[in-house]
């Protein structure tokens, strides 16, 4: 069990420049999504549309499983099925044995974050290289990414200058554009080298065998069809029934995630390339993940989860996420659907706190583009949580004190009683908030409770006082009005 | 083994039979417009202008043909073998290279060249997008690694958009091993979400219509 990590969440909510760095990035990006969903009256139909393909899909998953691998196979393309991050890393490490490969291009994945793929090739002497700029950026400064789409966006172009003079040895620069056209001639070098490139997956295609890769930058398509064997790893619950679902889903993705109607580019690839064709990679994997989703899928109400399709947009919309930012978040998946994934992959006492730090102010699930209830969820974990601790023999003082509280609500003279005696216990202006409580109230469990909140004053007439003095001046008066009426 | 163990793990948690029938999926959601060819033209010509793409409305091939020479101006391209090219000239201007079948010579020639100049299979109207099924006349590189695009492209093949064209081929792969939707210039914005173009693939893109 890991407690709330208290110094860290500190150490982000002190530095200002990051926290301007993380505000303005997910300020812009809400802005593109909202200019680019107004203009578009269907966008709600689309939504919905987008759901319910997402619910046909994972409540019969395991058909359109075995479709989209006889689809791949009938193209030449290879299907591996992987439990645990350990069967996948390791197919790819005897893969890479066998055929000689010592060096690796790769194009944003989350999926390989997960398993933490890198680590483990690295440890072959294997080089594996991110090409998404900002993955790129992270793996030199060895850093996990800090948001879904946008990974390294509390880097700043002067962070960006200080890696790349120390990681890559070049003069120091500062301009994004300069900085950009480094990488570019650094990875492209990598690009034309590699003989094994690995990408993720945004959709497979259960009708047509086929891969879905969208980007912008163009280092997925390089990825996928300068070397010479392509690895596509992607979970399970990635399949969709057809291609022709993808009128659906381009058009939300894109618009949700970065305000575009279409990325730059989407990659729509079945198997190696074929006889006659020029280039092309000349063998193609599929890996097929499960590590935990199967978990998540047997909890009927929660399955939802697995609709998400990595769109980032719930982290913009998240004031938490938007003052705690990414790295403060126990896995790779960070922000809302990282606070509901987490919980379901590794279970929910290992980070307990994690569904409850949320505001349940519900803007992640009103922008999520396949409509997971997330703040639903949410509650229903930290329910779960309550339960699991409770049987554990925890959350004694809070069964007390609801008890006590029960107690008091049930005996109507011992309540008046009771809240006849606040205004006398707390002696403050009325319509002044009590930002000092008074210091015998600090005992104790209750000290950190009231650190962080002020107490209204108690007026100097409750609500039962007032009631009865009403009713006493009015009765006459209304008992003729009634008459009348009669 | 692994397949059969997360095939029973998923039926597990389902409740499902193996071989199970899925039931009927939701109805595709596919909308075509009816927009004329001219209109269609135009749209495409503001969506890619946009992106900072440009869009050439060519009176001939010969028009065609004069552009790329206007855009190739001493500088080195490589072309495609897509037979429309052929036909507009293009392989016969000075400093473009054609007809390469071999994947390394392609390559290297891609990765020193200016200008790729290729055609493309269709094109969406709405979004200003090309695109581009990999074939024995369409190379998946010269798309991608010069820092130039050159697409010149008959004008019958712009479709209204995504829905018209998944009508038109309901399953992609059936035709190429690789299709790519592309839109604009590539692009970055990942340092402080400044917009960067040609990070990996062309900085610049070009398209004239025939």
């Amino acid at each position: 069990m890991n407690p709330i990590p208290v110094e860290s969440l500190h150490k982000t909510l002190s530095d200002q420049s990051l926290q301007t760095a993380i505000y303005d990035s997910t300020a812009r990006l809400m802005l593109k999504r909202r200019n680019a969903v107004t203009p578009v009256p269907e966008f709600q139909e689309l939504r919905s549309q987008a759901n319910r393909i997402k619910q046909h899909a994972i409540e019969n998953l395991d058909y359109y499983l075995e479709q989209l691998e006889q689809n791949v196979m009938r193209r030449g393309g290879k299907v591996v099925w992987a439990r645990d991050a350990a069967e996948a890393v390791g197919f790819v490490r005897t893969l890479c044995k066998d055929k000689g490969v010592r060096r690796i291009v790769k194009s944003k994945s989350m999926t390989t974050e997960e398993i933490e793929l890198n680590h483990e090739l690295e440890k072959d002497r294997i080089d594996v290289v991110e090409t998404d700029l900002g993955e790129y950026i992270l793996q030199l400064a060895n850093e996990k990414p800090y948001h879904i789409v946008a990974p390294a966006l509390h880097k700043t172009r002067f962070d960006v200058a200080d890696i790349f003079t120390k990681e890559l040895g070049v003069e120091r620069e500062e301009v994004i554009e300069k900085q950009t056209m480094i990488a570019r001639r650094v990875l492209r070098e990598k690009f034309l080298t590699a003989e094994m490139g690995i990408t993720g997956a945004n959709y497979l295609i259960a009708d047509s065998g086929a891969v879905v890769l969208v980007e912008n930058e163009g280092n997925a398509r390089l990825s996928s069809s300068a070397p010479r064997i392509q690895i596509a790893v992607a979970g399970i619950e990635k399949v969709i029934p057809r291609a022709q679902d993808l009128v659906t889903f381009l058009k939300v993705l894109g618009r949700s995630a970065t305000g575009q109607p279409l990325t730059v580019y989407t990659s729509f690839l079945s198997g190696p390339r074929r006889p006659g064709e020029i280039d092309g990679p000349e063998e193609f994997y599929l890996l097929l993940l499960d590590n935990g989703r199967t978990k998540v899928l047997a909890d009927k109400n929660k399955r939802q989860s697995l609709y998400c399709i990595r769109c980032g947009a719930c982290l913009n919309h998240c004031p938490v996420y938007r003052k705690i930012g990414g790295h403060n978040y126990p896995w790779v998946y960070s922000g809302p659907i990282g606070a509901i994934l987490s919980p379901q992959f590794h279970g929910v006492t290992q980070n307990p706190w994690l569904p409850f730090a949320s505001s349940l102010c519900g803007a992640c699930g009103e922008v999520c583009p396949v409509k997971i209830e997330i703040p639903k969820i949410l509650l229903e974990l930290r329910s779960d949580i309550t339960k699991a601790q409770s049987t554990a023999g925890g959350g004694g003082l809070e069964r007390f004190a609801f008890r006590l509280f029960a107690f008091v609500m049930r005996r109507p003279g011992l309540y008046r009683f009771l809240t006849g005696l606040a205004p006398r216990m707390f002696p403050g202006k009325q319509g002044e908030w009590l930002r000092d409580v008074p210091s015998w109230m600090k005992w104790g469990p209750v000290t950190g409770w009231l650190s962080q909140r002020d107490l209204p004053p108690p007026p100097e007439q409750n609500f039962r006082e007032m009631w009865r003095v009403r009713q006493r001046q009015s009765r006459p008066e209304r008992q003729r009005q009634s008459s009348e009426v009669r | 083994m692994s397949r059969e163990a997360v095939l029973h793990k998923v039926r597990t948690a389902l409740g499902r039979a193996p071989g199970q029938s899925p039931g009927e999926p939701p109805a595709v959601r596919i909308r075509i417009l009816k927009i004329g060819i001219e209109q269609r033209i135009q749209q495409f010509r503001e969506a890619i202008e946009k992106l900072n793409g440009k869009a050439y409305q060519a009176d001939s091939k010969l028009d065609a043909r004069a552009y790329a020479e206007r855009l190739l101006a001493g500088k080195r391209g490589v072309a495609s073998s897509a037979p429309f090219l052929m036909e507009c000239g293009i392989p016969s201007i000075s400093g473009v290279v054609s007809g390469l079948t071999d994947r390394l010579a392609l390559r290297e020639a891609c990765a020193t060249c200016d200008i790729g100049i290729t055609s493309a299979d269709y094109a969406l109207a709405d979004t200003g997008t090309l695109v581009m099924l990999s074939s024995a006349e369409e190379a998946r590189m010269i798309s991608l690694l010069p820092p130039c695009h050159l697409a010149v492209v008959p004008r019958e093949r712009l479709l209204t958009g995504l829905d018209e064209l998944l009508d038109l081929l309901p399953v992609p792969s059936d035709r190429s091993s690789s299709m790519v939707l592309v839109t604009g210039p590539s692009r970055t914005a990942d340092i402080e979400q400044i917009l960067v173009r040609g990070v990996h693939g062309p900085g610049e893109i070009h398209v004239v219509w025939v």
